[in-house]
């Protein structure tokens, strides 16, 4: 029987650098797969797709440039970080973990996700959390048009401006936004700020990192009022 | 899908690399239209030389063009370019008698228009376009939905003189507008929606607007999905439908400015790292003019 080992552990954990100007990026998906790699620095992502999607290890990935389409999508568990803007779709679908974007998001940025945190420090165009499921999005900037459009489930806080027709066609996700509203979409209202809504606003303001504060925000959600919600209508199943 | 690039050169150092920047734009928006591509090159002297009117012609032509001095025959794959020191008119409608047949492409004092089937990055070689000069450009891949894959069938639709558009996406009501507009006698090549908003676009510009005026009233008038990227001999030109659901992105530095349909086609421009960088919104004109 072998002694057991009285050499220190390190704690460090070994970085995985992946050049994507010499390696394709189904090799770094592959690796990154494997739940053998803790930590993983991308470079040269030049906007390529589907960095770093699917990922079901706690690993991290820091993204040293622009990445493309689906960025981190489907991420359950893994921390991203790109350090630079996003195509359309970032942490698409994500169920669990952290993607942070350093720039701009484009179109769709957390779609369908439910759960995990999105944090975009610049501003994120069209349909940022269209979809949402349980996903907690906190916006630096500004968010474009139609964002939030039927938003199901967690949090949107926007510490800049939100485009037209916000949160249209709404349930019971939570949006917070510090700057001007451009219009609300159907049946989306605002509502007032309660103890228990300053609580959770900055709680996820704190773990984006932003210091604003809280009384800076206004708070909007469903009016309950489309079809789905009137109770008559359930009598059509 | 489809795939669009343009380049906008506003540093006259850059012109003699318009076609090489082109050609990498172009390279990154083949997956998005694999299998044919149009290209349009304003100022490649080359094909158009200084003080000539260049028409772009698919189709077979006869060797000489009686009557038409210093005809300069460029072949390009499935495009050849007829140039000659006359007026554009005069010189369409010399081709035109000349090979009844053929389809013009592109007539202007600045334009070069190609367009092929097969794969975009052979096409560019084929048109040659790394060599190709000039002060403004654009790149169109087609994933075809609603006619077959041909050359004539490729973006640009060039319907005025040094005009361009290129689009992606569909519009809803052309028919109805490609109604109005044969009323006011317009004439259409093909059933292609798109022509539609190039005729649209030059009608309106032959009545003096200018192109982001041209491109609002669009906007009024016409219900679906675009992207559209429009030049003419003045400069370039961006609007996306209310829904926006095509993609654009746009980057702008003191040198260039650059749209294209994702932003690895961008990554490989001069000072990308430092450009502003950002996605046009809907139903918003964006212009620029030399």
């Amino acid at each position: 029987m072998e002694p057991l080992t009285t050499e220190p552990v390190t704690t460090q954990p070994l970085t995985t650098r992946i050049d994507l100007d010499t390696s394709p990026v189904r090799d770094l998906n592959a690796k990154l797969h494997t739940g053998s790699v803790e930590a993983c620095e991308v470079l040269n992502p030049q906007g390529k797709h589907a960095l770093a999607v699917g990922l079901r290890h706690p690993v991290t990935v820091d993204v040293r440039g622009h990445a493309g389409y689906y960025c981190a999508g489907m991420n359950d568990g893994g921390t991203v970080t790109v350090h630079g803007s996003v195509g359309v779709g970032v942490a698409e679908n994500m169920m669990s973990g952290t993607v942070r974007v350093k720039g701009d998001a484009s179109q769709s940025a957390g779609a369908t996700g439910r759960g995990g945190l999105l944090v975009i420090e610049g501003s994120a165009s069209m349909r940022c959390g269209i979809s949402m499921k349980g996903i907690d999005i906190v916006v630096g900037g500004d968010i474009g048009p139609m964002s939030a459009f039927m938003a199901q489930a967690g949090r949107l806080v926007v510490c800049g401006d939100a485009g037209e027709a916000l949160g249209d066609s709404i349930y019971e996700a939570h949006l917070y936004v510090r700057g001007s509203v451009a219009s609300l979409g159907a049946d989306c209202v605002e509502k007032p700020m309660h103890d228990e809504h300053r609580a959770e606003l900055a709680e996820l303001l704190s773990a984006a990192g932003f210091d604003h504060d809280p009384a800076e925000f206004h708070r909007y959600g469903s009016a309950r009022t489309l079809y789905h919600f009137a109770a008559a209508n359930s009598a059509a199943y | 899908m489809c795939g669009i690039v343009g380049l906008h050169l506003r540093d006259p150092g850059l012109h003699p690399q318009l076609g090489t920047l082109l050609e990498a734009m172009l390279g990154q928006i083949v997956e998005r239209g694999p299998d044919s591509a149009g290209v349009a090159v304003y100022g490649d002297r080359r094909r158009c030389p200084e003080g000539h009117a260049a028409v772009s012609v698919i189709g077979a032509l006869p060797d000489a063009f009686p009557g038409l001095p210093e005809v300069l025959v460029t072949k390009a794959g499935d495009t050849t370019i007829v140039a000659a020191p006359v007026a554009p008119d005069v010189l369409a409608a010399a081709v035109r008698k000349a090979a009844p047949d053929a389809l013009i492409v592109g007539t202007g004092t600045d334009l070069t228009v190609y367009k092929g089937t097969g794969n975009p990055r052979d096409l560019a070689a084929t048109y040659g376009l790394a060599e190709a000069q000039g002060w403004q450009g654009l790149a169109h891949t087609r994933m075809a939905t609603e006619s077959a894959v041909t050359p004539e069938g490729c973006h640009p639709f060039s319907v005025g003189d040094d005009q361009c558009l290129v689009h992606n996406g569909s519009f809803a009501n052309h028919a109805t507008i490609r109604r109005e507009l044969a009323a006011e006698g317009v004439e259409f090549d093909s059933e292609n929606d798109s022509e539609v908003g190039a005729r649209f676009v030059a009608a309106r510009l032959a009545q003096g607007e200018d192109l982001e005026k041209a491109l609002r009233a669009l906007c009024e008038r016409f219900d679906g999905f675009y992207t559209l990227l429009v030049t003419n001999g003045d400069g370039f030109a961006v609007v996306r439908d209310a829904i926006a659901c095509k993609p654009a992105i746009i980057a702008e530095t003191d040198a260039w400015v650059a749209m294209a349909s994702e932003f690895r086609a961008l990554a490989v421009l001069p000072g990308i790292d430092t450009a502003r960088i950002y996605e046009p919104e809907p139903e918003r004109v964006y212009a620029w003019s030399r």
